[in-house]
This record gives C-alpha cells, sequence and structure tokens, in this order.
C-alpha cells in the first residue's frame, strides 16, 4: 500500500513539473526543432523548378555538398567550389580561435591579477563591445580597412603607398572582422578560470625550485585549462557559422559556409543542397561541442 | 633571498598584450564615434564636429519604426523567455531526477547547439508557408522566434540559482500551513528575483542583438535595427549609419553600466 501512495506522489511530482516545463518546450519544439526536422527532410528532396522542394526523394542535395557531376559526360568530380569554402570556413575559425587566444589569455591574466578593486573596471571594458551590437562591431572594423578608412589614409599621409591597398572582400578582411567581434568570448571564460586560480600554489611550486615555465605549465595551465578550452569552443563555434560579419567583411565574393547556405535559398536554388549543406555545418558545431564536454567530464573525473 | 620577490601574477609580456588587446577593442569603436560626429556631408572629409546626424537619424521614420520595432519585439520576447524559462527552471530543479528531466534540458539548450544562419533557413522553410496559408504577417513570428532562441539565455542565471538557494525557508513556510502558491510568491519569488531580473536582461540583450533570424523572417516593409542597418549598408556608407550605429553602442553601454550599477551595490 505505502508503495502505491509513494509511486502515486512521485507521478503526480513528475507530471506537475512537465507541466510547468511545457511552455518552453513547446516554443522550443514549434520554433528551433520543428524547423530542423524539416530541413531533414527537405535535405533529402529534389530541387524545385523555381526555388522550394518537388516531394520525390533523391540523395543529390547531400552528393552535391561535396561533388558535383559533369552535365556532358556524367563524371563525378569533388566539387571546388563547396572545398574552398568549407576550407576556408574551418582555416579561418581555426585562425580566429588561434588569434583570440594570443590576445585574450593575456588579457584574461591581467585582469585576473589587478588587485580586486580594479577588475570589475576592466572587465566592464571587455562586457562593453561583448554587448555591442555584432552589426555595429563589424562597421566599425570596416571602417579601419575600407579603401578609404583609416589605415588606407593614415599610409597615404604617411607617404607609405600611393595608392589605396584593398583590404576587404579578401580572406584577411573576415579573419580581422571575426578576430575582432569574437575577441571578448574568449577573454570572460579564461578570466573566470584564472580568477578562481589560487596564486599560492603557484608560489609553493616556486618555493620547491621550480621554474617559471615549469610552474606555469605544471601548475597553473591545468588549473586553468577548462576555461581556454571554453573560450576556445565559444569563439570557433560562432566562426564556424558566422553570418554578418563574413558577409560585411567578405563581401559576397569571399564566402564562409553561412554565405554559401544563405545563397541556396533564393529563387530557382537548390534548397535540399542548401538544407544538406546547413546540417553538416549543424554537424561540424556538434562534433566540437560533443568533443568539449567529453573533454571536461574526463576533466572533472581527473581531478 | 632574491627569490622571495617572486611573483607570477607579473608575467613578461602579459600587461603588454592585454593593453594591446584594450587598444584593438576601443580603436575602432572610438572612429566610429568621432565619424558620426562629422559635420560634413562626405564622410572621408572631416569638417568639424556637430549632431546633425543624430538629429537626422532622429527625424527618419525608417529608423524610429526600426526602433521602436526592436524595442517591442526585445522586450516581449524576453518577458516570454523569462516567464517560460523560470517555471521551467522551477521544474528541472530541486528534485532527485524524475523521468524525462534529461529530455527536457536538452530541449531547453537545443537553440545554443545550432548555428544562427541554420535556425534562420530553417525558420524561413516554415515560416514562409504559414504566412502564406494564414495571411497574417505581423510582429509575432519574430517574438516567438526569438522567445525560443532567448529562453537559454534566461534559463541559465534562474537555473543557477535555484540550485544554490537553501530549501529551509520554504520547508518552514510550509510548517507554518502556507500554501504552496503562498510560499512560492513571498519566499521562493523574492529569493529568486535578481536571477530573474538578469535573465531577463540577458534575453532582451540576446534579442536586440539578434541580426540573422529577424533578416529572415522579417515580412516586406518590418525591420528591427540591425535589419535597418544591415539594409542601409547594402547601399553607401553615410555619416547617419554611424550615428545609428553610435546610437546602439550608447544603449550597450547604458545596459552594462546599469547592470553594473545594480549588481556593485549588493556586494
Amino acid at each position: 500500500m505505502a508503495t502505491d501512495v509513494e509511486t502515486l506522489a512521485i507521478r503526480a511530482d513528475t507530471r506537475r513539473r512537465w507541466a510547468l516545463a511545457l511552455p518552453a518546450v513547446t516554443i522550443i519544439g514549434l520554433f528551433s526543432i520543428l524547423p530542423l526536422g524539416v530541413v531533414v527532410v527537405y535535405s533529402f528532396l529534389t530541387p524545385g523548378d523555381y526555388g522550394n522542394v518537388k516531394w520525390v526523394f533523391s540523395l543529390d542535395g547531400w552528393f552535391q555538398v561535396l561533388f558535383e557531376r559533369d552535365i556532358f559526360d556524367d563524371t563525378v568530380s569533388l566539387s571546388d567550389a563547396h572545398l574552398t569554402i568549407l576550407g576556408r570556413s574551418v582555416a579561418l575559425s581555426l585562425a580566429t580561435t588561434l588569434i583570440t587566444l594570443i590576445l585574450g589569455v593575456p588579457t584574461a591574466w591581467f585582469i585576473a591579477t589587478r588587485p580586486a578593486g580594479q577588475r570589475a573596471f576592466w572587465l566592464f571594458l571587455i562586457t562593453i563591445p561583448f554587448w555591442t551590437n555584432l552589426l555595429v562591431r563589424t562597421i566599425a572594423v570596416q571602417e579601419m580597412i575600407r579603401n578609404e578608412g583609416i589605415f588606407n589614409r593614415l599610409f597615404q599621409w604617411l607617404g607609405l603607398i600611393d595608392d589605396p591597398i584593398p583590404m576587404m572582400f579578401t580572406n584577411f578582411a573576415i579573419l580581422l572582422g571575426m578576430a575582432y567581434v569574437f575577441l571578448p568570448l574568449m577573454v570572460l571564460p579564461v578570466y573566470a578560470a584564472i580568477e578562481r586560480f589560487d596564486f599560492r600554489l603557484a608560489e609553493a611550486g616556486y618555493d620547491l625550485y621550480a621554474s617559471r615555465v615549469y610552474c606555469l605549465r605544471k601548475v597553473v595551465l591545468p588549473q586553468v585549462k577548462a576555461g581556454i578550452i571554453a573560450g576556445s569552443i565559444l569563439v570557433f563555434v560562432p566562426s564556424l557559422g558566422a553570418y554578418v560579419t563574413p558577409r560585411i567583411m567578405g563581401g559576397g565574393k569571399t564566402m564562409m559556409l553561412g554565405n554559401l547556405i544563405e545563397t541556396q535559398f533564393g529563387q530557382g536554388r537548390n534548397w535540399p543542397l542548401g538544407a544538406a549543406l546547413s546540417l553538416a555545418l549543424t554537424a561540424l558545431v556538434l562534433v566540437a561541442l560533443v568533443w568539449y564536454t567529453r573533454l571536461t567530464t574526463k576533466e572533472r573525473r581527473n581531478g | 633571498m632574491a627569490r622571495r620577490s617572486f611573483d607570477i601574477r607579473r608575467l613578461p609580456g602579459a600587461a603588454t598584450l592585454a593593453i594591446t588587446c584594450f587598444v584593438i577593442l576601443y580603436i575602432p569603436l572610438v572612429i566610429l564615434v568621432v565619424n558620426s560626429l562629422n559635420a560634413g556631408k562626405a564622410i572621408n572629409v572631416w569638417e568639424g564636429i556637430s549632431l546633425r546626424w543624430y538629429a537626422t537619424a532622429l527625424q527618419n521614420e525608417g529608423f524610429l519604426n526600426a526602433a521602436s520595432t526592436s524595442l517591442i519585439l526585445a522586450a516581449t520576447a524576453a518577458l516570454v523567455a523569462t516567464v517560460t524559462a523560470t517555471m521551467a527552471a522551477l521544474a528541472t530543479t530541486r528534485s532527485k531526477g524524475f523521468r524525462g528531466e534529461g529530455t527536457i534540458n536538452l530541449v531547453l539548450n537545443q537553440p545554443l547547439m545550432v548555428p544562427e544562419i541554420v535556425l534562420a533557413i530553417a525558420l524561413l522553410i516554415i515560416l514562409a508557408q504559414v504566412k502564406q496559408v494564414t495571411g497574417y504577417t505581423g510582429l509575432w513570428y519574430l517574438i516567438i522566434a526569438h522567445s525560443a532562441f532567448c529562453i537559454p539565455f534566461a534559463y541559465m542565471p534562474v537555473r543557477a540559482r535555484l540550485q544554490g538557494m537553501d530549501l529551509t525557508l520554504e520547508t518552514a513556510a510550509s510548517d507554518l500551513y502556507a500554501s504552496r502558491f503562498y510560499t512560492f510568491r513571498k519566499v521562493t519569488l523574492p529569493l529568486l528575483a535578481p536571477a530573474v531580473l538578469a535573465g531577463f536582461m540577458l534575453a532582451f540583450v540576446v534579442s536586440l542583438d539578434d541580426v540573422v533570424i529577424s533578416e529572415f523572417l522579417k515580412s516586406p516593409g518590418q525591420d528591427t535595427l540591425p535589419t535597418y542597418l544591415l539594409g542601409q549598408l547594402r547601399r553607401n556608407l553615410t555619416s547617419e549609419i554611424y550615428a545609428i550605429s553610435s546610437l546602439l553602442l550608447l544603449i550597450s553601454v547604458l545596459i552594462v553600466a546599469g547592470s553594473w550599477l545594480l549588481t556593485r551595490k549588493k556586494t
């Protein structure tokens, strides 16, 4: 009897909890999960004549992510255009992560080692760009490197160059833009990790005749590694799926995956290919996230 | 003992790189604001300081409409996201584990796992058809879509707060025959309020910041501030664009400063 009452109580509790969570779950289900399901279905259909799809099963969308078929002799070859964009997306995202690491980690270190009263001020300086609209920050970088921008005008004024150096609409422009807009995303988690670090541990290591480098590598690094990994993921993931910054800095000529996906959804374009590309991008992001979760849970178990 | 003076906190080069980092972060923003103050008509010729482009922007109907749409959208979406996320956080915390807990958590974090452009395209495919069938082209599509990707941001702080909260007070209240709802209203909610407010502000800024999803889902003639700015960028750069960008920058500064002051008072 007692167990029955208990089971009933547990059931009632579960029902109550589901009811409470239901509105949020419904909103995300209808406006995030369901649309993704539709994208999965669309990636296996045939492109319509004027955009959209025909309800005929086909694997061509997925096939065209990496390959193309010659119109005349039906030979299959790797799609150069797609591979270039895929390679660029991965390479630029890795480079963005690297640049933000080089600048962001020392910055986080610097803030975390200020006297406690000053830290809030330096953090404030990082949070302002962090909360400023991405588009506004992209416009600000663009202003630096466009043909009549600050750099070119400065160099011309100094007499270093006669004609402006065209920097916009290149890989360099996209990289610069992404490194600039994602830099705060690196600083904040690394700061959080260093701030938690007990510097007495490093002193203890040093008292035991560890060299400065050895101390950093063996005492500090293991403790702040989680923050550095978190920062890298936080920069890498949005870089890979970036759309706005490459669109402005790359100007439609130099595209990343996000821009390639968009171009597939215009009138008379290939929607199933766009759907397959979207899912490929999502898969890349998920691989990075799963790798991250496994790494952090392993860390937690070991330490 | 010279070794005593060792301080690992002073790493050679760290301060230099950090200052470089701050300079890199701020120079473009400063130049943007300076450009917005140019009195001249041409953006590349400096003709002295003036606020005329701010005046132009504030008389520009397109900008004003976009600004009010953005505010209504961000406020409503943040409200919907915060209320539903708080309910969900109450559901998933302080239990010994229940059937479907993992599923709910996974669903609530799902929008964070998908690139924005993919979500935008996915929503576009569905909503284009819904718009055709229903004929409704109003703001509610954007409001619910924004709520969906704002929920994880509102959920995180509330959940963290609930996990760290002591159950003693609530137990005391129910021991004194307070009803469940009365306990929630008089005990739980006041304790939870700072986290709910933080969640609301996060959601508000995240919604205000969104470019991609708004750009793909907006009906013709509908514009939020970011999509309006993006549309203007397609034409030529003007000082007015710089003025509008600077206004957006000012909003972020005010929000960050406001939340900074709020949290400072307490500690």
